[in-house]
């Protein structure tokens, strides 16, 4: 496990970084948050980022997340002084994890691991939204062309169901994108 | 998940939460009896709750707390609580000065902000999920126009001129000189300029942007376009860390009175009176906060009416120049705030009254057609990379029926239509389409091209550099 502190105080987080190391974490950085943070996460690729909550950088690290939206990292942040509510709404708004102050180095690997796990069950939630979007926009798009079918050839629900499917079956089409074609056609004709 | 008691943090939720559902179901048996009229312990009641009622003037709650970002444009916020119009509809406002936007947007999502000083963009990529987790977010109210700057450093300044003279002699100057250097330096092999911005989906970010390609510049290919946070701007710039940025003032203004860089064009520039910040709250707390939400829009409204007008901006220098809220020397924000624009050292400094608009031209409305151009430049640079109903998403998050009741109870002039276009005004217009016909300001885009928000598919298929992951055919399903 490839992990990156971000810090401006590197002395402050030292002990994390000791804790981490003794832990088995492979810490590959410890950066003050400079102009060559951006840089440096991409270059490092690691697979976590530990920043300090108040650290103006988590700006970069979200551009980081942007720019390779499809290689997101799980970010853990620090804080020093363990405000609670803080801790809840870092937590709550999408952050893995979230350590404080000082933490006893049995507690860190789980705490890490929970993560990461956290991190790839939410990426793993987001695309299967995607996937179940993707579906109903083509159900939408089938419906449509069904409802096409139906006006000008005066047939019932089921009758332009299979007629678009032999259509799309014949041509070697998705449903979809034979169904896409024919309101693009439709479209052009009622022009 | 979090260390140190966070295990417990779970079951207070579950606690307060029903503890709340409790506190509902007492108020709505009490409001049975009084309906029913029983007993006089339940007209006692009601009584009760009334006074309780002008004490609170009918809010849901009173007590807020609101986040900043230290840059000038905070200063609505900041006017209506030390003015007093957070007080005058019945607002008890804590601000909280926050180190980035990730922070405003995490805790505006958690609940630990109740509402916060935003880029215009962050709503609608929050609620989209683009880049952070999602959480719907709304705006009902703009906070200002314009305000941003482009500066590059003296060395790059002097290669521009020197590449191409005649470019860079007229205002708005473009970026071809800029694209003169940048080929001469590919064909010598080296590697790409660095330029800054402050976030992803910063009006900054689509600002610079914008600028680059209309001169042929691909900003993903062509510099490394990076994010650093706004007061460290300057600093890296003189450390030749970065070649240019796009940003908020005072950080502009900063590196032209130090010498460091020279201001190459303006926001307002680049496009006439385009949105800057908005107010942005979580569509679940404006929902269970209607009244407080509309009170707080009317504060702002009020605040922004006192701070447009020009005999007031050196009053709100020196309350925003204190160390709780910007922290910098009162003369590094004040040209900017009273309207007066320095392009570099050696030239004098120039009228310019639009820099920062605040009320004036419908400034505070939440035009949908504005989301729709923030979101073309979410599609245009990859960030959105899913087809979406531009128009569908902008009224779920841009409240404009929220900012007209706010602005009819003040009698205060609001447009009646969600959607202008864009490009169109060169000059001074009237906007008819509205409770009271309003001036407005010019809207050009330097490069002359127009936008309308009906046609936003249309609109993308101008720009030849792009970095879209979705084609524009799939965007046209959607769209409606």
């Amino acid at each position: 496990m490839r992990v990156m502190i971000v810090d401006n105080d590197l002395k402050r987080s030292k002990t994390l970084k000791q804790s981490l190391i003794e832990n088995g974490f492979d810490v590959i950085a410890h950066l003050e948050d400079d102009v060559h943070l951006q840089t440096k996460c991409c270059e490092l690729e690691p697979d976590i980022v530990i920043i300090d909550t108040e650290s103006p950088s988590r700006d970069v690290l979200d551009n980081v997340c942007m720019i390779t939206q499809h290689n997101t990292k799980p970010v853990v942040m620090f804080s020093q002084d363990g405000d609670k509510e803080v801790v809840k709404a870092a937590t709550k708004a999408g952050v893995s994890a979230y350590v404080v102050g000082t933490i006893s180095s049995e507690r860190l690997t789980p705490v890490i691991e929970a993560a990461i796990a956290r991190f790839e069950e939410t990426k793993q939630l987001r695309h299967e939204l995607k996937q179940a979007n993707e579906k109903l926009d083509e159900r939408k798009v089938v419906e449509r062309a069904k409802g096409i079918l139906m006006r000008q050839r005066n047939l019932d629900e089921d009758e332009a169901y299979s007629m678009l499917r032999s259509m799309a079956m014949k041509r070697n089409m998705k449903l979809a994108d034979l169904s896409t074609q024919l309101i693009d056609a439709a479209k052009m004709l009622t022009i | 998940m979090a260390i140190n008691d966070s295990n417990d943090s779970e079951d207070n939720q579950v606690e307060a939460s029903s503890s709340r559902r409790g506190f509902f179901k007492a108020t709505a048996m009490s409001a049975a009896a009084i309906i029913s009229g029983v007993s006089a312990s339940a007209r006692n009641a009601a009584w009760a709750k009334d006074s309780n009622d002008l004490k609170t003037n009918g809010l849901e709650k009173n007590k807020l707390t609101l986040g900043i970002i230290p840059l000038t444009d905070c200063a609505p916020i900041v006017i209506a609580k030390e003015k007093g119009f957070f007080e005058k509809h019945g607002l008890e406002v804590a601000i909280s000065k926050e180190a980035s936007w990730a922070n405003i947007r995490d805790k505006v999502s958690s609940g630990l902000l109740d509402g916060a000083h935003m880029l215009a963009g962050m709503p609608l990529s929050t609620t989209l999920g683009v880049g952070s987790a999602q959480k719907d977010t709304v705006t009902a109210f703009s906070m200002d126009l314009n305000g941003n700057g482009i500066t590059v450093s003296n060395a790059l300044y002097e290669r521009m001129l020197a590449a191409d003279p005649e470019s860079m002699k007229t205002r708005p100057i473009t970026a071809v000189a800029l694209k003169k250097v940048i080929d001469a330096d590919k064909a010598a092999g080296k590697e790409p300029m660095a330029f800054a911005m402050v976030y992803p989906v910063s009006s900054h970010n689509y600002e610079i942007r914008y600028w680059m390609a209309s001169a042929g510049i691909d900003p993903d290919h062509d510099v490394r376009l990076i994010v650093i946070p706004p007061s460290k701007m300057v600093t890296n710039l003189n450390a030749k860390h970065i070649d240019g940025y796009c940003v908020g003032e005072p950080w502009n203004q900063q590196a032209v009175a130090l010498g460091i860089g020279k201001s190459i064009i303006t926001s307002y520039e680049i496009w006439n009176n385009s949105p800057e910040k908005v107010f942005g709250v979580t569509r679940e707390w404006a929902e269970q906060n209607p009244s407080t939400h509309k009170a707080v829009i009317k504060a702002l409204i009020e605040a922004s009416q006192w701070m447009d007008n020009p005999s007031n901006r050196q009053e709100i220098v020196r309350i925003i120049a204190a160390q709780k809220y910007i922290g910098v020397p009162e003369s590094v924000i004040e040209q900017s705030m009273t309207g007066t624009w320095t392009y570099s050292k050696q030239e004098a400094a120039v009228s310019m009254p639009d820099f920062n608009v605040f009320h004036r031209y419908a400034a505070n409305y939440p035009w949908h057609s504005h989301a729709v151009w923030t979101l073309t430049q979410m599609v245009r640079w990859g960030q959105i990379d899913q087809a979406i109903d531009f128009k569908k998403v902008a009224a779920s998050v841009y409240l404009a029926d929220v900012y007209r009741e706010a602005a009819a109870e003040l009698d205060i002039a609001a447009p009646t239509t969600n959607f202008k276009s864009e490009g169109i005004h060169a000059n001074a217009w009237t906007l008819k389409e509205a409770t009271k016909p309003i001036d407005m300001g010019p809207d050009q885009f330097f490069d002359g091209i127009q936008f309308n928000p009906h046609e936003p598919v249309q609109y993308l298929s101008n720009f030849p550099i792009h970095n879209r992951q979705i084609a524009l055919a799939d965007l046209a399903k959607k769209t409606t």
